[in-house]
Parts: structure tokens; C-alpha cells; sequence
């Protein structure tokens, strides 16, 4: 119980972070129309790519001589990589098309 | 002064992805904010690169981080372009899974390290500081469940995996589920000396799980599906922040874990059906199918393509009520051309767009934007709805579920209270479709046996270039 309790007032920054966003989240996108859910969708995807910053610290923290960890480490950073890189892309596609006739 | 900096970069990226999120719910700014969350993206990996330091000493395998960053580059950028437009559902999805799947390898090696460095005793495990282990299983659980659950979502939509269900399968669930999350419970407060085991049989449980909930699914609920797990990979990615104190991290996942979950809610409103009908309800939904299928008998009248076109073609008002069949085919832009030929005739010619006609809400317009089709002939269900009554022609291309009156007067159907569009309010209807086999939830339609329908079979870019050509020669 102390533990836990410890563990919240050292990251309380970042439990009042979370508790914000998740307000934030919501209200951000409240009013969005049917139209664009696809797009939306898409390009939130993108941006839980964030992911890709924890893949490329363990990847950069991997000892030498743990295969494991630098394979494993290698492979999330590729995968990583394919949801940033390509979930922006192919929002940046889908809204193209919408662009076009303003 | 680096570790300032990356503070700033994180600070920086953080303030894109709300603006990119705000600006993505408009129309008119949403490309501008997919591109400023992009650019805050870069700015947040490039500055992890060559700024983060952990106790004094910065990254290292620089190698391996820029090989795996340049292939999953080229190969992210080649899929997403080379991608039809008609496939970007499965795309979407896919690209989900892979962020989960990042998210529980990240999980996995923070685990190994912890191991690596252990000489196995009760008094190691014991030392562990237990709310790290929290973070490690809830990335790893929700990690894995994401990945697996965008593969078989993925499988499903692109036509390689069918529907699977079996009796009791939302207990064998609960039981997979509830065990892995009882084994890092247990784990977290009682540190036996095998936890390397257990670690592995909760990656493995979270994995069936992923695969179990999805599986039994429908194929026209599979958005909602991926927009869920879109979610919970949003919140995996936040699992991470929490693990490297890493409030970039942090800010993005939970932000997408939490407007991805009202999207969800969102989606499921616009077919007026709530989550857990979608999530749980679907079991057992091919049972109701194919109880449905017996009863919607009869006999259906074909039409000639020179029929139709000279309906059309003196018709004062038409209404084309597009549907993935239409995607399927590539004949969005065949579509647009009879359109045109028919004002050109004096018709006047409408598009009526379910929500989720295609295979995503929105998805329609997406497509029919790509072929040029101006914003003001498209009209949303309500509208739509209004203007059936004075409409001479519907023209259904290769839609069926969005226009099945099973929706409204039949309880046992697996799509009742789903909002359809009434074309039967219309003077005829013409059908397109390529047989007479069942939509893509797997129910019959007993609009096609209607009096005021008449059907048109054929792949709907053939039919609407032979349309064409016919209203050409009249």
C-alpha cells in the first residue's frame, strides 16, 4: 500500500497528464461528422505510433551480447516505424481526395 | 542542455498531436492537422534519437534503430500508397496491429532485461519494484491483445478469415482474459521464482484472447472492432510512457486511447447500436441468419439494361444509393460518368450515402471524393430519407445491407434498428448486385422481392458502362 501510494506522489505530473487527456480526448473530437470518422480513425492510429519512441530507447539501451533484447528490439522498431510512417500516410491519402474539391 | 532540449521536442510533439486531433474533426483543416501531427511525430523520434540519455549515457546500436526505422519507412510508405482505396479499412487495421505489437515487444524485452540481470532467486523477484511489473503486464496484455485482435480484423475484411463461433465462446473468453490478468495479479504480489513461465503463458492467453474476441464478430461491425483496438493500443503506447517517464508518449497514447474510445461509441450511435450489442450480441448472430434465410423466398423481376436506361433517362429525379459492391468493382468513377450523362439530360441526380455504407463510416464519401464527385450531390440518410418520396429512380449499386427493411420490421434480424435508407419510397428501384446472394452481414433482403424492385445483375462497372452506352444511344 505504501508503495503504490509513494508511486503516486512521485508521478503525480503524470497521473494529473493522464487524467486530463483523457478529458481533453474526448472533447477534442466531440463534434466530428460521419464524414470523417474514416479519416479520423486513421490518424489517430498514426499518432499512437508514438509507441515507436519506447521501441527505439530499448533498442538503444539492448546490451551487446543480448541477442534477444536487440532482435526483439530491432523488430519493434520496424513495427513501430510502419504505424507512424504509414498510418500518416495513408490519412494524408484519404484527406487528399477530400481536399480537392474545396 | 540535450535532455532540455528533448523536454521541449516531447513538449513540442505533444501540443501537435491535440491540435492534429482537433484539427482532424473538421473538414476543412483536417489534411493541414494530419500533416502538423506528422511533423510533431518526427520532431519527438529524431530528438529521442540523438538527445534522450538515461543516467549520463546516451543510445546506442545506432545501426539497428536507423536500419529498422529506413525499413519500416519505405515499406510503411509503399503500403500505404499502393494501398485501393476500396482495402484502407484492412490497412488501418494492420497498421494497429503493429503499433500493439511494438507495444508488447517493448513489454517483453523490458521483462527479459529484468531477468537478464537476475540470478533467479525468490529474493530477486521479491525486489522488484512492483508497480514497473504493473506497467510491463498492462503494455504486454493490451499490446498483445491489439495485435492479435487487428490481425484477424484485418484477415476478416480482406475475405481471408470467416466468421467463427462456437456456444459459451464469451465464457471461454472471460476465462482467458480473466486468467491472464488473475496470473500478473498474482505475480505482481506474490513474486514466485517462476514468473519467467508465467510471463509467457499470459503472452500467449492475451494472444488466443485477441483472436477469440474477434473471431466471431460480423464483418459489417469490424470498424467499430478496429477503432476499439485502436484505442487500446493508444493505451499500451501510454503503458510505455509510464515505463521511461516519458510524457510524449504519455500524452499521445492516452489521447488516442480516449477519443478513440468515444469514436467508438460514436460509430456504434450511428448505426443506433450500443457497444456491448456489437461486441457481445454478435454471438450467435449466424444462428439468427440463417433462420432468416428460409423465410425471405419469392420471385424477383430482372430488368433490361435498355429499360433502365431509358427509366433514367426520362426520369425527373434519380437517386444512387452507392455500396461497397460499387467499391469492389472500381466503379466509382464509371459512376460519376452516367452522372454526368444524366444531368446533362436534364435528370436530376443524387447520391445517397449511408453512415456506413462501404466499410467504415465515411468511407463512402472518401471514395466518391477520389472520383470527383461534387460535395453537394452527396446527401446524408436524413436528408436522403426526405427526398425519396419525390424521386422517380433509385439506382442501388452493389449496396444491400443499408437498404434492407429487415432493419426495421424484423426483431430477430442481426441488423434490426440499424437506420436504413427508404428507398422504397422512391417510384422504382433498380438493383444492382452480382447475384443473389446474401450482403456482407449474411442476411437476405426482402427489398429485392418487392414489387418496386426490379434487379440488374452484373459487376457494376460493366453494367454502368453498358448503361452508359444505352442512355448514349436513346
Amino acid at each position: 500500500m505504501d508503495q503504490v501510494l509513494n508511486w503516486i506522489s512521485e508521478h503525480q505530473q503524470m497521473i494529473y497528464i493522464v487524467v486530463l487527456m483523457v478529458f481533453l480526448g474526448i472533447e477534442v473530437i466531440g463534434r466530428v461528422p460521419s464524414v470523417l470518422h474514416t479519416p479520423l480513425m486513421s490518424g489517430a492510429n498514426a499518432i499512437h505510433g508514438v509507441v515507436i519512441i519506447g521501441a527505439i530507447i530499448v533498442m538503444g539501451k539492448a546490451e551487446a551480447d543480448n541477442y534477444l533484447a536487440i532482435i526483439l528490439g530491432f523488430l519493434a522498431v520496424i513495427l513501430g516505424t510502419l504505424n507512424v510512417v504509414g498510418g500518416f500516410v495513408v490519412t494524408d491519402r484519404m484527406l487528399e481526395m477530400f481536399k480537392k474539391k474545396k | 542542455m540535450g535532455i532540455s532540449l528533448l523536454t521541449v521536442s516531447y513538449l513540442v510533439a505533444s501540443v501537435t498531436y491535440i491540435l492534429g486531433l482537433k484539427m482532424l474533426s473538421n473538414p476543412a483543416t483536417a489534411r493541414r492537422g494530419n500533416q502538423i501531427a506528422a511533423g510533431g511525430m518526427t520532431i519527438a523520434i529524431l530528438a529521442t534519437i540523438f538527445l534522450y540519455e538515461d543516467e549520463g549515457h546516451g543510445l546506442h546500436n545506432y545501426v539497428w534503430i536507423f536500419a529498422g526505422l529506413l525499413i519500416g519507412s519505405v515499406v510503411g510508405t509503399l503500403a500505404a500508397k499502393k494501398v485501393k482505396m476500396t482495402a484502407m479499412p484492412q490497412m488501418v487495421s494492420l497498421f494497429n496491429g503493429m503499433g500493439g505489437a511494438c507495444a508488447a515487444l517493448i513489454s517483453i524485452i523490458e521483462f527479459n532485461h529484468l531477468t537478464h540481470n537476475s540470478d533467479g532467486t525468490a529474493e530477486y523477484f521479491a525486489s522488484l519494484e512492483g508497480v514497473n511489473l504493473l506497467i510491463i503486464f498492462a503494455g504486454l496484455i493490451i499490446g498483445s491483445v491489439s495485435f492479435a485482435g487487428s490481425m484477424i480484423a484485418w484477415g476478416k475484411l480482406d475475405g481471408r478469415i470467416k466468421d467463427h463461433a462456437f456456444k459459451g465462446q464469451h465464457i471461454v473468453n472471460l476465462l482467458f482474459i480473466g486468467i491472464s490478468v488473475a496470473l500478473a495479479a498474482f505475480i505482481i504480489i506474490a513474486r514466485p521464482v517462476e514468473t519467467p513461465i508465467y510471463f509467457y503463458v499470459i503472452l500467449a492467453l492475451s494472444l488466443i484472447y485477441g483472436v477469440f474476441f474477434v473471431l466471431p464478430i460480423g464483418g459489417a461491425d469490424m470498424p467499430v472492432v478496429i477503432s476499439l483496438l485502436n484505442s487500446f493500443t493508444g493505451v499500451a503506447a501510454a503503458c510505455g510512457g509510464f515505463l521511461y517517464d516519458n510524457k510524449a508518449m504519455l500524452t499521445g497514447g492516452i489521447l488516442v486511447g480516449a477519443a478513440g474510445t468515444l469514436l467508438t461509441i460514436l460509430m456504434c450511435r450511428a448505426m443506433n447500436r450500443s457497444l456491448t450489442n456489437v461486441l457481445i450480441g454478435s454471438f450467435g448472430g449466424g444462428a439468427t441468419a440463417g433462420g432468416g434465410a428460409g423465410k425471405a423466398q419469392g420471385s424477383y423481376k430482372e430488368i433490361t439494361l435498355s429499360d433502365a436506361a431509358v427509366v433514367m433517362s426520362y426520369a425527373n429525379k434519380v437517386m444512387i444509393v452507392p455500396g461497397y459492391g460499387l467499391a469492389v468493382a472500381q466503379a466509382q468513377h464509371t459512376c460519376h460518368e452516367l452522372e454526368k450523362l444524366l444531368t446533362e439530360k436534364g435528370v436530376e441526380v443524387k447520391y445517397a450515402i449511408h453512415p456506413v455504407a462501404g466499410r467504415m463510416p465515411g468511407h463512402m464519401n472518401v471514395l466518391l471524393a477520389e472520383a470527383d464527385v461534387s460535395y453537394d450531390k452527396l446527401e446524408e440518410m436524413e436528408q436522403a430519407n426526405e427526398e425519396f418520396a419525390t424521386t422517380d429512380v433509385v439506382l442501388i449499386l452493389g449496396a444491400n445491407d443499408v437498404v434492407n427493411p429487415a432493419a426495421k420490421t424484423d426483431p430477430s434480424s442481426p441488423i434490426y434498428g440499424m437506420p436504413i435508407l427508404d428507398v422504397e419510397l422512391a417510384k422504382t428501384v433498380i438493383i444492382n448486385k452480382r447475384s443473389m446472394k446474401p450482403g456482407y452481414a449474411g442476411i437476405d433482403n426482402d427489398l429485392f422481392f418487392r414489387p418496386k424492385a426490379s434487379m440488374l445483375f452484373g459487376d457494376s462497372k460493366k453494367v454502368l458502362q453498358d448503361l452508359i452506352g444505352e442512355v448514349k444511344n436513346l
